[in-house]
């Protein structure tokens, strides 16, 4: 594992005059290298944030002109700093807690959630030499850290001790878990051209033209994607999959009992994974951070990344939402059937050699 | 041998705690998160150990689908308001002596095997001389070695995740009324 | 490698005290789960204390973690069962084959 964080070649000035600074300062060994991860881990952290509390925004005005309405105007121009409002709103609110709570799990759950949301970033290529750590298991890392967003669902689920809420955690335990079969099959698809699971070799794999992203591999890149974009809108819990929190019929689910600072924590959190899963797919199928050189590559990073999201906004004011039995048949009658047949047939053709 | 560094013993005071809650806990939901705490603990030592794959494997298979099922199965049987149900049985003065005996028996044994077995031609044991060297990328040499040497064993189990999940179909499943 | 071994050793101790000691099932499966994994620590610490070559030591740790979920795939429906059969999936209540 690589201790001395992967930089771009234009930031390496900077970050030597960093490391000479805390040298000067008298750290040294583990300790410079733990306060240089917490240094990035915090940078991260608050250019997530702000994005979440963008992408918030950017929903509302989306529903609302999807609506033929317009969304938040008041705060600003077309209400830009609505998010952040109602943000401190929620930091102010009374945090009113259930008496037959189960105080550990329903503090904790939260918390858990908002970590895990955030884990995923650790391999994230946001642009070229810009990733914290280029683990050799990547993509597998991610599906593992991601895993806890459904543990702290059952766990706020539990902990809640309220029938609806524990109803939005089992059903969004069984979703995530069905769920993760095709897409994990779908990025296997991808993992079996690049033959690595890092996320930089994933990414360098598909430079070059811009037919050489995965997703323009026929066919079974396109379908790859397709099964992809659908379950990972389910990993997400947003409709047409957000059954854990159907506010018609669950009230809102695994969160109902939470107010205050633990609710913002969950939506903050919902958000980031939204990003998550749009970045993955981007790394995966779009090229990650390729594009032309004259502009930077974490822009285009970036852009692809938010062209997925919107994609992901237009499907939650599109569609319907599914009753579970359709959900769960639609992800073991339809889904993996057609994952499995698409990673033979694209292993096959590896085999073969009947690619680019 | 370098003496393990202050992570190890952060892991391991984390994995014999959870462990420990996982035993002696009253309710049974705690139960199953102090296992996945300390299967988590356990992940991190795969890591020190250099087998990043396990670690990551561990984690996707141990709490994203071996913990996941136990809740589940958890919620589905117990009842929710009986929490202060009584989950030991009568033998926990048996079993504590028990296991006290075997934990003490295993590290006199680790020790003593240490100290006994010494290699002639070096002065120390045989188990402290590593032979050959771990394989720098480490998921791409387990893949090849689960595609040659064990190729056998990985299609056999193959077929009995096959046999566990229909097993575990037709034994769950409610009959026909 | 002592330091690993020995932790293994508690840790399997632990999850023996559990599985003697629990009344209920699912609670038997997990100190199981424990168990299991003081062996694949013991593997993987051999793996790279004393046999490097070949990862005989991880593929051993790998194939028990995939036996170990299929174990607890059966267990946990064997315990589903159960609980629809007698209403408690506390091995008191499972008495029957006992004469």
């Amino acid at each position: 594992m690589n201790l001395i964080p992967i930089v771009a070649v234009e930031l390496q000035p900077i970050f030597a005059w960093i490391y000479r600074w805390l040298e000067g300062l008298g750290l040294q060994g583990t300790l410079l290298t733990v306060v240089v991860y917490a240094g990035l881990g915090v940078m991260v952290f608050g250019v997530l944030a702000v994005l979440a509390l963008f992408l918030v925004w950017w929903e509302r005005k989306i529903a609302g002109h999807m609506q033929q309405r317009f969304g938040p105007m008041r705060n600003g121009w077309h209400g830009w700093y609505q998010t952040m409002m109602d943000g401190l709103k929620l930091l102010q609110k009374e945090d009113v807690l259930v008496d037959t709570r189960d105080k550990v799990v329903f503090f904790w759950a939260p918390v858990i959630c908002f970590v895990a949301a955030f884990l995923a970033y650790v391999v994230m290529p946001f642009g070229d030499g810009l990733i914290v750590a280029d683990l050799n298991v990547g993509i597998l890392y991610i599906m593992a850290v991601t895993t806890f967003t459904v543990i702290s669902l059952l766990m706020a689920g539990w902990g809640s001790n309220n029938k609806y809420a524990l109803l939005g955690g089992m059903r969004s335990a069984a979703q995530v878990v069905s769920y993760e079969v095709p897409m994990v099959a779908s990025i296997l698809t991808v993992i079996l051209f690049t033959g690595s699971l890092s996320m930089v070799d994933i990414v360098e794999s598909q430079s070059g033209l811009v037919f050489n992203w995965f997703v323009f591999r026929l066919p079974f890149g396109p379908v790859a994607f397709m099964i992809y974009i659908t379950a990972a809108t389910a990993e997400a819990n947003r409709t047409p999959f957000d059954i854990p929190e159907a506010e018609q019929e669950l009230v809102a689910g695994f969160n109902v009992e939470y107010s205050g600072m633990k609710f913002a924590m969950f939506f903050l959190a919902e958000f980031v994974n939204m990003f998550t899963v749009s970045a993955i797919a981007v790394t995966l199928f779009f090229g990650g951070w390729q594009g032309w050189e004259f502009i930077p590559s974490w822009i285009w990073f970036l852009g692809k990344t938010f062209m997925v999201v919107l994609l992901l906004m237009l499907f939650r004011w599109t569609y319907p939402r599914l009753r579970v039995d359709q959900l769960m048949e639609f992800a073991w009658k339809i889904l993996i059937p057609i994952a499995f047949v698409n990673l033979i047939v694209a292993g096959w053709m590896k085999y073969a050699g009947w690619y680019w | 041998m370098a003496e393990p560094g202050i992570v190890f013993w952060i892991l391991a005071v984390v994995t014999v705690a959870s462990a420990v809650m996982v035993v002696t806990l009253k309710n049974i939901f705690h139960c199953a998160l102090a296992l996945i705490l300390c299967l988590f603990s356990v992940a991190g030592i795969y890591i020190l150990l250099n087998a990043e794959f396990l670690a990551a494997a561990q984690v996707l298979i141990y709490v994203g689908a071996v913990a996941i099922l136990m809740i589940f199965a958890i919620m589905l049987t117990s009842n929710l308001a009986s929490k202060a149900i009584r989950q030991s049985n009568e033998q926990v003065m048996v079993g504590t002596v028990v296991s006290v005996l075997f934990c003490g028996g295993m590290l006199a044994l680790i020790y003593l095997t240490d100290k006994a077995i010494v290699s002639e031609e070096t002065g120390v044991a045989f188990w402290r001389q590593v032979r050959g060297t771990l394989p720098a990328d480490n998921v791409a040499s387990l893949g090849g070695y689960l595609m040659t040497k064990f190729m056998l064993p990985f299609e056999v189990v193959s077929v009995l995740l096959l046999a566990a999940m229909i097993g575990a179909i037709v034994l769950a499943r409610k009959e026909k009324a | 490698m002592l330091f690993y071994l020995s932790l293994a050793a508690v840790l399997f101790a632990v999850g023996l005290f559990g599985v003697l000691t629990r009344r209920n099932t699912i609670g038997i499966l997990m100190s199981l789960e424990l168990m299991f994994n003081a062996a694949n620590i013991n593997f993987v610490a051999f793996n790279k204390y004393v046999w490097a070559d070949g990862l005989i030591g991880q593929m051993f740790a790998v194939f028990i973690v995939v036996v170990a979920a299929a174990e607890a795939v059966v267990g946990l429906a064997i315990v589903l069962l159960l609980y629809r059969n007698w209403q408690g999936i506390d091995t008191d209540h499972v008495s029957v084959m006992k004469w």
